[in-house]
């Protein structure tokens, strides 16, 4: 029943529980891979949910990120902001995408990141004190979770530990397209953009080791360097990525091993686990948020299906992530399943260029509460656990724990 | 077991310097991969074997010879 399902799914689906995945996944990898769906803004799009297509067309240079094409669908009612169409991503693409990410690429190489390792733990360790220090219950998402991604990406572009606050706000501001107006993201935007070229001023005065200060005089391949708008979209670019993405992700990261504390309690007497534990967590995490939407700009076939060009698809990485042809046992939490080929950071020349960084934040978080909480459990029922509104990032809105 | 890389394919990701850095290496100018060593052996391979599997970019080959 490819396509033919003859009323459109309402996209996002919704599901039962916050760490549940929709009950319609399963029978869409079954029998209808390809699978017409409206989105929140009324338009059609197709989705995909197994992990085979869902891998091919994410890295397949035909379905591109250019969502702004004519007849391509609209995620949602506000035509600005968000990850999709904000208008950092206009500022970037005018720059050449893949001119920008290997300008970038350096900084996000394993040595770098594990370079920052050091300076991650003691940050990490400092929000777990302040935690301990103001008692339990507490909502880890917001001590934690929360400001630990933003510290990360202030350090990388060299602003000072008293402005991190201000980051964070101005982050969630331009991410929350439901919980703000538009009047309020527009302000955040221009608020953030005027620091950011203060910043840039600075820099160029007193250059740092940071990101910032490098590609301030930076060239690329043809001699060609990046112009302020653009240095300023790259700091808006690396905080609209990496922030909500990853604070979110440490929030369901634990949800899911404190929800069944066996899972945990493994950790706890073996933490050599870790690693493979944050493999599984991104692949199990069933509330990521939209997927990733593309553009085909040549009739394709997907799963036995001819998408025409000017197709919009929905990649479902979550529901790929669960694909019983790839993952043994799809629907069990392995905390050692390896390899773990998931999709949550995406596939192919445009995947995740954080992503070593992300993992190692996850795998710090982890560490250190492992090592100064293993008595760590939730304080309230899984069952209460809420899912955040927002329509572009998956999480909790709050995970409140004691130990 | 014989290792190649494609560096046009390579985005950078690091996955595999993650998972087994006697193997491989990158750029720093560019964070492309750098193959260290293309004949690993016992006990590298198991995890050169991970590497190849979540290469985002399906960027290394591995035969045996
Ligand atoms: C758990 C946390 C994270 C998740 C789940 C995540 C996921 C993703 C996904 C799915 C993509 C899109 C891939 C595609 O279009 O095919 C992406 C792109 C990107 N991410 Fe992440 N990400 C995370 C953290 C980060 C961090 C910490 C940073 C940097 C500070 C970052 C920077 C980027 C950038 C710059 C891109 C665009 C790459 C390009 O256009 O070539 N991400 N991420
Ligand atoms: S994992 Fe693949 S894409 Fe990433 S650096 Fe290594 S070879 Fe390149």
């Amino acid at each position: 029943m490819n396509q033919e399902n003859l009323v459109p799914l309402r996209y996002p689906l919704s599901a039962k529980g916050a760490l549940e995945p929709p009950a319609e996944w399963a029978e869409l990898r079954e029998r209808c891979p390809v699978a017409r769906v409206r989105l929140p803004s009324g338009d059609e799009a197709s989705l995909l949910t197994r992990y085979d297509d869902v891998k091919m067309v994410l890295s397949d240079p035909r379905c591109t990120r250019r969502l702004d094409a004519e007849d391509a669908a609209r995620i949602s009612e506000s035509e600005s902001g968000g990850v999709f169409n904000a208008p950092m991503a206009t500022a970037l693409y005018s720059a050449g995408q893949q001119r920008w990410r290997m300008m970038l690429t350096k900084w996000f190489t394993a040595k770098r990141v594990n370079a920052l390792k050091p300076g991650i733990v003691a940050m990490t360790d400092r929000l777990v004190d302040e935690m301990i220090e103001s008692g339990h219950p507490a909502d880890i998402k917001a001590r934690v979770g929360f400001p630990l991604p933003v510290w990360v990406i202030c350090d990388l572009l060299g602003v000072p530990d008293t402005d991190r606050d201000r980051f964070a706000r101005w982050s969630d501001m331009m991410l929350n397209l439901t919980r703000y107006g538009q009047t309020e993201i527009d302000a955040a935007e221009a608020e953030f953009g005027a620091y950011l070229t203060a910043h840039l001023d600075m820099k160029r005065a007193d250059p740092g080791e940071d990101l910032l200060s490098s590609l301030l005089t930076a060239t690329d391949a043809d001699g060609a360097g990046l112009t302020d708008i653009q240095l300023v979209a790259t700091g808006q670019a690396l905080l609209v990525a990496g922030h909500e993405t990853t604070a979110n992700m440490i929030g369901k990261m634990l949800a899911m091993l404190l929800s069944e504390r066996r899972r945990w309690e493994r950790l706890v007497a073996d933490p050599s686990l870790v690693r493979t534990a944050v493999e599984e967590a991104l692949r199990f995490d069933a509330n990521p948020g939209f997927g990733m939407p593309r553009y085909v700009e040549q009739n394709i076939e997907v799963a036995e299906t001819l998408l025409p060009r000017g197709t919009t698809v929905v990649c479902s990485m979550a529901a790929a992530n669960r694909d019983e042809n790839t993952f043994a046992g799809a629907d069990e939490m392995t905390l050692d399943r390896s390899p773990n080929p998931h999709l949550a950071f995406g596939s192919g020349p445009h995947s995740c260029l954080g992503q070593s960084l992300a993992r190692t934040e996850l795998q710090t978080v982890l560490e250190v509460l492992l090592r100064r909480l293993p008595t760590l459990e939730l304080a309230v029922p899984a069952e209460e656990l809420r899912r955040v509104e927002g329509l572009v990032v998956g999480g909790l809105r709050e995970l409140p724990v004691r130990w | 077991m014989k290792v190649t890389v494609d560096e046009d394919k390579c985005c950078g990701a690091g996955q595999c310097v993650l998972l087994a850095p006697e193997v491989f290496d990158q750029r720093d100018d560019d964070g492309i991969v750098v193959l260290l060593d293309a004949e690993p052996r016992e006990p590298l391979q198991a995890s050169v074997r991970e590497a190849a599997d979540v290469c985002p970019a399906a960027a290394i080959r591995l035969s045996t010879p």
